[in-house]
């Protein structure tokens, strides 16, 4: 495989592919090296190699840390290999950038994987690495999305599972959860309690793969496959610009990983998008340490319809400041009635329905526009990183239902009134 | 005053192994001051070189992020815990 070595952020010491996460040296994050130098040079035959591919992430495994390749011919519908994820439809949103008055917006829409979010992907990355390192045992910290997408994916591959979760999370995602078989553990706390305890307990469990614990460099590597699509959705292009989601920062780096890999051998057209992170205004560490131009978070206790954002302590933050910085783009937050707004904005104009996160990244999105801070000519990509049906609260009283009687007359009589015959 | 130090396993090759030591200590600085006089390996892997701590290390007291109270000068309180561990984990 093409990846080489676990390497530290921070100090560059270089540890084996193993299960482990931290640097033994300074504490900080660990990273997958690759060489990607067998690869170099023949650009056309790679992107022929990925047409050709599965219908699901494993269409990009030369970029992914496994050393088994590509996990079996699996496709969308069936699968040797676990639940698959990937391949999420990418759509011109021209309602929407009408209504912004931006001349082309694209959705990324990755609530339509197995469990409904782009979780599956990391996942996915994760529990195969895990299987590889003899693993029999999944678990996460999560804050309801991972939850879902760990439980299934054990469930596929009929290994056992613990999800650890705050337990105030909303009841949509602890029942989408519980239903694969899985170990619910609701964790009386919020989510940076839920992350305490469980890299705790990683240290003591021998056989748990954490996916985003000790297996959290491998997890993180998923979150580029969202980028490889995008490009090839887009002809092997880049867009302009990406609006993303912010938590702990680690998808919104591994997009511009993703993107900056294709960019360097030559796989995709263009340069690297500005990027724009997104964060909920009570849970907003990264975006409060760009607007005052420092290089590291300062923790918060969250407080935020976002629940999937809800990441006081985010990990990649310093690395997401940097990026915002250096490719042009920059961290908004949004209140929770922006959120409300932007889930409804994305709804009215493009069909999808998302969770409060997608309302988060949609509201950016109309912030940025109000700002003039896009230019009418770009290209601009949204990613939609979850579904509506888990956070239905969100919408609640968001509209009126009209009531009748069964018959004719009773509805001629209310729709009179409305004036919308 | 007795407080109990945890050790996360990946700085347990720089305390001998232990994964909790008990020393004295009314504040974490006292606290670590004393940890480091028993595991003199650990001040480097904990602190930065101005006695803070360092950016990716996490510490609790009583399960509360001493971020979140006075930091160093956090009082201990007697057989309290004071818990060590990495900041980088998670991701939603």
């Amino acid at each position: 495989m093409p990846a080489t070595a676990l390497k530290c952020r921070e100090c560059s010491t270089e540890y084996a592919l193993e299960a482990r996460f931290v640097c033994e040296k300074c504490f900080g994050p660990l990273e997958v090296k690759y060489d990607y130098s067998a690869l170099a040079g023949d650009p056309a035959g790679i992107r022929r190699r990925i047409q050709a591919g599965p219908q699901n992430i494993w269409r990009y495994h030369d970029f992914l840390p496994l050393e088994g390749g590509s996990p079996g011919p699996s496709t969308r519908g069936a699968s040797r290999a676990g639940l698959p994820a990937g391949c999420t439809p990418l759509m011109r949103a021209d309602r929407l950038a009408a209504e912004l008055g931006l001349k082309e917006v694209w959705v990324k829409n990755d609530a339509a994987n197995p469990t409904h979010s782009f979780k599956d992907r990391v996942v996915s990355v994760a529990t195969h690495r895990a299987r590889e390192l003899g693993f029999d045992t999944l678990a996460c910290a999560s804050t309801g999305n991972l939850a879902n997408a760990v439980a299934a994916q054990a469930s596929a591959f009929g290994m056992r599972s613990y999800v650890f979760i705050p337990s105030d999370l909303e009841e949509q995602k602890i029942l989408a959860t519980g239903v694969y078989g899985t170990n619910v553990v609701a964790v009386k706390g919020n989510y940076d309690d839920v992350n305490r305890l469980c890299t705790e307990l990683s240290g003591e469990r021998e056989g748990w793969a954490f996916v985003n614990v000790n297996m959290r460099p491998y997890y993180a590597e998923g979150s580029k496959t969202l980028a490889y699509e995008i490009s090839e959705q887009l002809g092997f292009r880049t867009p302009d610009r990406i609006v993303s989601p912010i938590a702990s920062g680690s998808l919104f780096t591994k997009i511009a990983k993703g993107f900056q890999e294709w960019i360097d051998l030559g796989i995709t057209e263009g340069t690297l998008p500005k990027m724009n992170g997104a964060q909920a205004t009570g849970c907003s560490p990264v975006a409060t340490a760009y607007a005052n131009g420092h290089d590291v978070c300062r923790p918060v206790k969250p407080d935020t319809i976002a629940k999937s954002l809800a990441i006081g302590n985010p990990a990649d933050g310093p690395y997401a400041l940097e990026l915002a910085r250096r490719s042009g783009g920059g961290i908004d937050m949004v209140t929770d009635d922006e959120i409300r707004e932007g889930i409804s904005l994305l709804a009215r104009t493009t069909g999808v329905f998302t969770e409060t996160a997608g309302g988060v990244t949609t509201a950016v999105l109309k912030k940025l526009a109000e700002r003039g801070e896009i230019d009418p000519e770009e290209r601009v990509v949204i990613v939609i990183t979850g579904e509506g049906l888990k956070t239905l609260d969100a919408v609640r009283d968001s509209f009126t239902t009209h009531t009748i009687e069964p018959n004719y007359d009773a509805f001629e009589a209310e729709f009179a009134v409305a004036g919308s015959r | 005053m007795s407080v109990k130090v945890k050790i996360p396993t990946q700085l347990r090759a720089n305390s001998g192994g232990e994964g909790e030591v008990v020393v004295e200590g009314a504040v974490v600085s006292e606290v670590l001051d004393a940890l480091f006089a028993v595991h003199e390996e650990l001040r480097e892997r904990i602190c930065d070189e101005d006695g803070g701590l360092r950016r990716f290390v996490n510490v609790y007291v009583g399960g509360e992020d001493i971020r979140f109270e006075q930091g160093l000068d956090t009082p201990v309180p007697a057989g309290g815990e004071v818990q060590i561990l990495p900041a980088v984990a998670g991701g939603r």
